[in-house]
């Protein structure tokens, strides 16, 4: 039998069904009306910097530029356009497509209540300049992006993780990092604080806060009938589990099987 | 078998012992006024700060993450654990943004629920603000007088949706319930109560001349400062600049009600004190509209959109069809159409946005949140240099900020 494929570049959970003839419908993308405030701030960065693409997306503009041009557009939007706060930036990983990330910059002009979205397109190993002189918000913001998803950034007065911890390895927010962490996540603790060399000891963490041991007496009594704790558990006394139906109820069967791969390798 | 070298701590090289004199401390992580898990590395020069560096990610749980590996209402009640004083206005902003991205319009009983909600869990929020902050600065009384009223708007929310903190109450295309019986009448008892209460803590406060002398002129915030460091909400209000997105972009019901937006140019700690107290009056008044709107709504709760939105119960216990979409939609989830929305809106806190990449799959292709109190923590590395020990737990509560959305 085939092992199923499993991508590597994208880990994280997939529609288990999907239909090959059906065609995702789209967030329409208005063209940019020839009159008003948005015509006159594209019509500014435009002047000045080259604008790849350009529409309106939920009552939202949204500019494409280079990502050399990045600060040049802000400053633009920023002193001649009077759009003041950043109100958000990040970046979403499209390394499995594109070989890259989208870098966007959400920023709200007070006067107007006017919010573009603009965005740039940079490679894996391709850094882009700070905004941090614009906006001070884009600090941690900054830093975020780069502690989470690994995106590089210049001239950053102080690009050190933020949320992880400073000895973290990997970038969790790259859709290659699967949800449970990768071995470096798994056993963060016990190699920081015990050594590689007790792994064996401790074993690894559980990292499904759900999970229930049936068979554990230490941390709950047996399920189906109550024992004391630590009493042994030997083969003989399995707990007793009835259900209505003979084979026992979808889903719960399984929770005994017998892994048959492993069983074999042995 | 512990081995103690490998259990040396991580002190980011700071130097403790310095020849400037300076000090170093760890204010936290486990501080009782830093309104969470917040570490804050202070350099000081006696009892002056002379630099500060926020440390966060104590509360780190990855929402981003489960949110790209969970369909859009599986990742709903995740929200509740963000800003966990006023979990509905976390769900309504999740809500919102998908909505946005499918192009959804809720019906109107939802929509009078959901602002109903919404203002409640801003009374909550506030009250729970000036119960912790005053605690902060040494007023206990507040303190008590605070969670009694905070305790009877969570007894109201109890009743609406069974869950005291975590109420996921919103749905994406509505809300699940309608209101129980009875249930606006004690809201109205609740608002009216209200107001009096709020003057009795304004009474112990806003003249109290130890509380004037720890919040006047501390923790101040100037207009450059906040906008560039992106304060919303009331940081941004207290520091003259008015702008509430239920005004500016108002959702919702916000454009068919009256109500003012308290702004003062004061800057610090106590102004953004008087902004709180005026917050919850106009709260009371935004309710007391609403209460009287309710009646003449149509009894429709989810929207109609059967791509989308699961049919009403008993459509799904009588129609086949309905039952089928059901299924599909609760094993596959709804599938938004392929785009990106950013969604504002005006949390207790500030401005609470949904950033959500959508590659038409049932899974968010990126989802980001952006929380008012990441940055309204972030400020405090520019805020808290000159001003004296004394004064930082002050300016933290003042910045009202919560750990669940800032680390998420």
């Amino acid at each position: 039998m085939m092992r199923p494929y499993v991508p590597k570049d994208n880990v994280q959970a997939k529609a288990y069904y999907t239909d090959r003839f059906w065609v995702a419908p789209r967030v329409p993308e208005e063209p940019v009306p020839e009159e008003g405030v948005y015509a006159e701030d594209l019509a500014a960065v435009k002047a000045k910097c080259e604008v790849l693409k350009a529409y309106i997306q939920r009552d939202q503009l949204v500019i494409y530029i280079n990502p050399e041009d990045n600060v040049e557009v802000l400053r633009i939007l920023k002193e001649e356009r009077w759009y003041e706060m950043l109100s958000e930036m990040s970046a979403v990983d499209f390394l499995a497509q594109r070989g890259g990330f989208e870098i966007f910059y959400q920023i709200l002009n007070l006067n107007t209540a006017k919010r573009i979205r603009v965005k740039c397109f940079v490679k894996e190993d391709q850094a882009i300049e700070s905004v941090n002189p614009l906006y001070r918000s884009a600090d941690w913001a900054e830093r975020e992006m780069w502690d989470l998803l690994g995106v590089k950034v210049n001239n950053h007065p102080y690009l050190k993780r933020l949320i992880m911890p400073d000895d973290w390895e990997g970038h969790p927010l790259r859709k290659t990092y699967p949800l449970e962490g990768d071995e470096f996540a798994q056993w963060y603790e016990v190699d920081k604080i015990f050594g590689k060399e007790a792994r064996d000891i401790i074993g690894p963490e559980n990292r499904d806060p759900a999970r229930v041991d049936r068979y554990d007496t230490e941390r709950f009594a047996r399920l189906g009938h109550e024992v004391p704790k630590g009493a042994p558990v030997d083969e003989g006394s399995a707990t007793p589990v009835q259900y209505q139906e003979e084979e026992g109820v979808f889903m719960i069967e399984k929770f005994n099987k017998a892994p048959k791969v492993l069983d074999k390798r042995k | 078998m512990q081995q103690t070298n490998k259990l040396r701590p991580f002190f980011e090289n700071l130097e403790f012992e310095r020849e400037d004199n300076h000090m170093v401390i760890n204010f936290g992580p486990q501080h009782p006024s830093a309104h969470g898990q917040l570490r804050l590395i202070l350099e000081l020069d006696g009892e002056q700060v002379v630099r500060a560096v926020p440390d966060i990610g104590y509360l780190h749980r990855g929402m981003e993450k489960m949110a790209e590996n969970m369909i859009y209402n599986e990742f709903l009640p995740t929200t509740d654990r963000m800003d966990y004083i006023a979990a509905t206005s976390n769900n309504y902003g999740f809500a919102l943004a998908v909505e946005k991205l499918i192009g959804l319009e809720v019906p109107r009983r939802a929509k009078v629920i959901r602002t109903i909600l919404l203002e409640l869990n801003r009374i909550i929020s506030h009250l729970f603000w000036l119960a912790t902050h005053a605690l902060d600065i040494g007023a206990m009384s507040v303190f008590l007088y605070c969670f009694r009223e905070r305790e009877f708007a969570m007894d109201l929310m109890e009743d609406y949706c069974g869950a005291r903190l975590t109420h996921s109450a919103v749905r994406i295309g509505g809300v699940p319930l309608d209101l129980p019986e009875g249930w606006l009448g004690a809201l109205a008892k609740f608002v009216n109560e209200l107001p009096k209460n709020i003057k009795d803590y304004e009474d112990l406060l806003t003249e109290n001349r130890i509380w004037r002398m720890r919040l006047e002129g501390v923790g101040v915030v100037p207009p450059e400062m906040a906008k560039s460091w992106g304060c919303t909400g009331i940081m941004l209000r207290g520091s003259g600049i008015e702008y509430d997105i239920r005004k500016e972009e108002p959702y919702e019901l916000y454009d068919e009600l009256e109500f003012d937006i308290p702004v003062t140019d004061s800057c610090d700690s106590y102004g953004r004190y008087l902004l709180y107290m005026e917050e919850m009056r106009q709260s009371v008044r935004i309710i007391q509209q609403l209460i009287a709107m309710y009646d003449d709504t149509p009894p429709e709760l989810m929207a109609h959109a059967p791509q989308y939105i699961s049919a009403p119960k008993e459509d799904i216990m009588t129609q086949n069809y309905s039952l089928m979409q059901h299924f599909v939609l609760v094993t596959q989830g709804m599938r938004p159409p392929v785009g990106e929305v950013y969604v504002p809106t005006e949390s207790p806190k500030g401005e609470l946005g949904f950033y959500i990449n959508s590659q038409g799959d049932p899974y968010p292709y990126r989802l980001k949140m952006r929380a008012p109190s990441f940055w309204h923590c972030g400020i405090l590395q520019d805020l808290l240099p000159g001003t004296y020990i004394a004064d930082i737990v002050t300016i933290i509560g003042s910045t009202n900020i919560v750990f669940g959305e800032i680390d998420r």
